[in-house]
């Protein structure tokens, strides 16, 4: 165990704790990830000395909080590469920024008879959005469907794009299959029929470098919990020309430039889009998280679950009568790996490696089309994090053996 | 823990109904059946009944779901046939306090049957939807007030 790892461990006073007696294993990062402590200090340390609202008073306590505020939008910017602050909208939630994006700038460019084609794996946020688009307006929603490796079927989205589709929503990273989408490749296809794309980063941003100038995607949404930061906090990337063609959604204070009986003038994006008082600490705690994963680096992080998952993929594809859903090599596999267990449900065997402090997902994990397509109601889930050691995978798989053994015992 | 403590929820009795579940069919002349999901797995339960004067003559279910589920589904269809329907939504409503850890009256365990067993599940409180998703349809099926 190398130096770094230990020194990353103190700060997720969480992950030492015992689960049913056991000592707990997280292995449902890609629900919501640790937040460690520099984060959270950062967050008390603003409630204590610099809170106040933004963009509001002349005093100097409301000012020092707005620069804080606008200083991580900067921060935002850079960590994935934007070309200025102004393309990065704060939300919720990267449902939030998916649901602005299909809910604004899907009303001004799509129209009856136009396409929206989305992938099969996505999850249902990038999905529904686009599914009460298509309702509203009387287009069509194509699906792309998965390779016979589980991968994204990259033919079949050439075959579905068109000159008709208007809008491509895809998921960067899967957050069933693990698997990785060439983004760039599919904006580049997507532009040549004038599509736009949207990018759901919510499972590849804590994972991976992102630059969205090179991606040369339109959107990209993301949030904080699945990047160290608090919950409550997302962000929307928007290229700033179509940013300042979208119309808000909502209404209110802070919003608008100028507001008299009978209209109201908006502020320019991004601020446009934020109306009402903002989670001005969950800004805090994504720049502090932001600042923690530089510090890191995202090729440490992205090298430490390599090797994570490269021991683990193996040993799990050993165990008989478990059925690995997404590529089966770890070439093409993130972080995430889910599978069954022959005839056990979910359910049973999730509670079974609760019982021994392993916690992880079992559900359809807000992806039932892709579950449907899959032949399954639901899987089990082990996403893993930079914080997980090679330790963690040895007992993980002695676990599932374990679980295995029980059930099959009983029935 | 080790895996001992899932013999308290995962008995034989249990087992037994999931493997090889009473009354799991549909029921072609149902005066009422009610679909109800559990929202975070995607499991899905349809109960069936057949009214008579106010007394259920037959009662079945169809859908796939985990051990708990298909074990619990069982239970209700042994634990509600024949009963009166205020009888049978009172029965329905024991066992929702029974899984939230709540002492029956022994004449009340008695009405569940083998539910009656699932009392262990308050020691397992993320797993109580699993098992009340049945009980919850066969209340609504025969009228009784969701809460």
């Amino acid at each position: 165990m190398d130096k770094k790892f230990e020194n990353v461990i103190k700060d997720f006073p969480i992950l030492s704790q015992k689960i049913n007696d056991e000592p707990l294993l997280y292995l449902d990062n890609a629900a919501t990830s640790q937040t460690p402590n520099p984060v959270l200090n950062e967050m008390v340390s603003f409630y204590q000395s610099e809170n106040a609202n933004v963009h509001r008073g002349v005093y100097t306590l409301a000012n020092e909080a707005t620069t804080a505020y606008e200083n991580v939008r900067e921060q935002v910017a850079e960590f994935i590469h934007a070309p200025n602050a102004k393309s990065i909208v704060y939300t919720r939630s990267t449902t939030e920024s998916l649901n602005l994006v299909a809910s604004s700038f899907g009303d001004l460019v799509v129209h009856e008879s136009d396409e929206i084609l989305i992938t099969i794996m996505e999850h249902h946020s990038n999905l529904i959005p686009w599914q009460q688009l298509a309702k509203r307006k009387h287009a069509k929603l194509k699906y792309v469907e998965l390779a016979d490796d589980q991968t994204l079927d990259i033919a079949d989205f050439k075959r579905k794009l068109t000159e008709r589709t208007k809008i491509v929503a895809v998921t960067q990273m899967s957050n069933v299959l693990g698997v990785t989408n060439p983004i760039k490749e599919i904006t580049r296809l997507a532009h040549q029929q004038h599509a736009y794309v949207v990018v759901d980063a919510a499972q590849s941003v804590a994972h991976q470098s992102i630059d969205v100038q090179d991606l040369d995607v339109d959107f990209l949404a993301f949030s904080g919990h699945k990047m160290l930061g608090p919950t409550g906090i997302g962000v929307l990337f928007g290229k700033a020309e179509l940013l300042d063609e979208m119309n808000p959604v909502q209404f209110g204070g802070e919003m608008i430039e100028a507001v008299s009986r009978t209209q109201a003038k908006w502020q320019s994006a991004p601020w446009k889009f934020e109306a009402g008082t903002q989670n001005i600490g969950g800004v805090i705690g994504l720049g502090a998280a932001i600042t923690y994963i530089s510090k890191l680096k995202m090729t440490w992080i992205e090298a430490t679950e390599h090797k994570l998952l490269t021991y683990l993929l193996p040993q799990l594809v050993q165990i008989k009568g478990l059925t690995i859903y997404g590529p089966q090599t770890v070439a093409e596999h993130g972080s995430i790996v889910a599978f069954n267990l022959a005839n056990l449900h979910p359910h049973d065997v999730a509670t079974g490696l609760d019982m021994l402090g392993v916690e992880v997902r079992a559900g359809h994990h807000c992806a039932q089309p892709l579950m449907t397509t899959l032949g399954v109601e639901s899987t089990v889930r082990a996403s893993l994090s930079f914080y997980n050691s090679l330790a963690d995978m040895d007992r993980f798989v002695y676990d599932v053996k374990m679980v295995k053994e029980f059930f099959n015992r009983e029935s | 823990m080790s895996l001992n403590k899932l013999n308290q929820l995962y008995l034989a009795v249990v087992m037994d109904h999931a493997n090889h579940p009473h009354h799991k069919s549909s029921l072609p002349d149902a005066t009422k059946s009610v679909e109800l999901h559990n929202v975070s797995c995607g499991d899905d339960i349809r109960v069936f009944i057949k009214t008579k004067a106010d007394r259920i003559e037959e009662i079945s279910f169809t859908g796939n779901g985990c051990t708990i589920s298909q074990a619990s589904a069982s239970m209700m269809t042994d634990a509600l046939k024949d009963l009166t329907i205020p009888v049978a939504i009172k029965t329905c409503d024991d066992f929702f306090q029974l899984t939230m850890g709540k002492t029956l009256t022994s004449k009340a365990k008695k009405a569940l049957g083998d539910a009656a067993i699932l009392g262990s599940l308050a020691e397992f409180p993320a797993r109580i939807k699993c098992a009340t998703l049945a009980w919850h349809a066969a209340k609504e099926a025969v009228g009784g007030e969701i809460k």
